[in-house]
């Protein structure tokens, strides 16, 4: 899932303190998955605004509602339930959520209240990982599922690096290194023969930085 | 002008239950603050961060929860979860450059004794101390 966390309360008060009302959107998608941005902490998000602007000595009106998902137009046309009853949203969405209100409401001024952070998982109640870089060309095949794009400090291809110490990485050393758990579940699959071979130079044309990525699926296209 | 501050209590029925001796009069008999408002919860565990923050949204100068011992919660977690709640809060409030002082979380055994009544004092003089909330508009 898409991981994010709210933004610090004084950002979102700037964004929002010309405003005298505002909708608060919800996404029950990643980010009520994570605890960040659906239902509940839109309603915490919204009484946060509230009072943050009553110390301000301003007065707004604060209302809430969800969508299933911010990144689909469908889901995005809802919207229009909320017609006239607010200056701007305040999306507790992914940044992707954002775009998409910002892509298909020319009219609407909308402002984010999450940092997106990471593509990752629960690791257990209340602490998410980062576990992929969306990096757009997977070699989990090679590396026996675990990531060293995302989950190396270095994003090293032909790893570990000089700093790897008794399993964990030199950047931080709660993280344990990931090409050492690498050569070990390689390991114990009797493929550490795969560790000798070389990657190469690697392009990272399809990891955004040849611009924004896009995907066409003919076979679903409508047009 | 002298500040009478609007204290919100939440407490579990377990810790609280002097509320109700002497029909209700005992609290007050022992010099329990006027300044605070009960709210008995089944468990503070229940008591969700939105249902906090509508306290101060509502005017409070301070708002405070009573639980179990965190050893000895009769929900086994539930006043661990209420103390995690109002550390959120805390933050929260800190964020918007508030005192946290202005929202704390007590442990105590059920029963009828005199730490609860003690707690509420200790509240009640903390946010005379700080004063008025920053969020009366």
């Amino acid at each position: 899932m898409i991981v994010a966390e709210r933004k610090p309360m004084a950002e979102i008060i700037e964004m929002v303190k010309d405003c005298s009302k505002v909708l608060v959107l919800a996404c029950r998608g990643c980010v009520t998955v994570c605890s960040a941005g659906g239902e509940r902490e839109a309603a915490v998000l919204a009484s946060l605004i509230r009072l943050g602007m009553k110390k301000q000595g301003k007065t707004i009106e604060v209302i809430e509602g969800s969508l299933v998902r911010q990144c689909d137009k469908e889901y995005i046309d809802a919207i229009d339930q909320w017609n006239g009853s607010y200056d701007a949203i305040v999306s507790t969405a992914c940044g992707v959520g954002v775009n998409f209100i910002a892509n298909l409401r020319k009219e609407t001024m909308v402002y984010p209240a999450l940092n997106t952070t990471f593509f990752g998982g629960s690791a257990e109640q209340g602490i998410w990982t980062e576990q992929c870089a969306g990096c757009g060309d997977c070699v989990l095949h090679l590396t026996g599922g675990l990531c060293p794009v995302a989950r190396c400090a270095k994003s090293l291809m032909n790893g570990p690096c000089g700093g790897s110490v008794a399993g964990k990485c030199e950047i931080n050393k709660e993280t344990g290194c990931i090409w050492q758990s690498i050569h070990d579940r390689l390991g114990s699959f009797d493929r550490l023969s795969q560790m000798e071979t070389i990657a190469p130079i690697r392009d990272w044309s399809s990891s955004g930085h040849g611009g924004p990525r896009k995907i066409v699926r003919k076979d679903l296209t409508i047009a | 002008m002298s500040f009478e501050p609007k204290i919100t209590l939440f407490s579990c029925h377990y810790a609280s239950q002097q509320s109700c001796a002497e029909e209700g009069k005992e609290l007050q008999q022992l010099g329990f603050p006027a300044t605070i408002r009960l709210v008995r919860v089944p468990c503070t565990g229940k008591v969700q961060l939105t249902t906090l923050l509508q306290a101060f949204e509502d005017g409070a100068d301070g708002v405070y929860m009573v639980g179990c011992p965190v050893d000895g919660c009769h929900n086994v977690k539930g006043s661990v979860r209420a103390a995690k709640r109002v550390a959120a809060v805390k933050k929260a409030l800190e964020e918007l450059d508030v005192e946290s002082g202005r929202i704390e979380m007590v442990h105590l055994p059920r029963g009828l004794h005199p730490e609860f009544v003690a707690a509420g004092v200790a509240m009640d003089k903390k946010i005379r101390t700080l004063g008025p909330s920053p969020f009366q508009s």
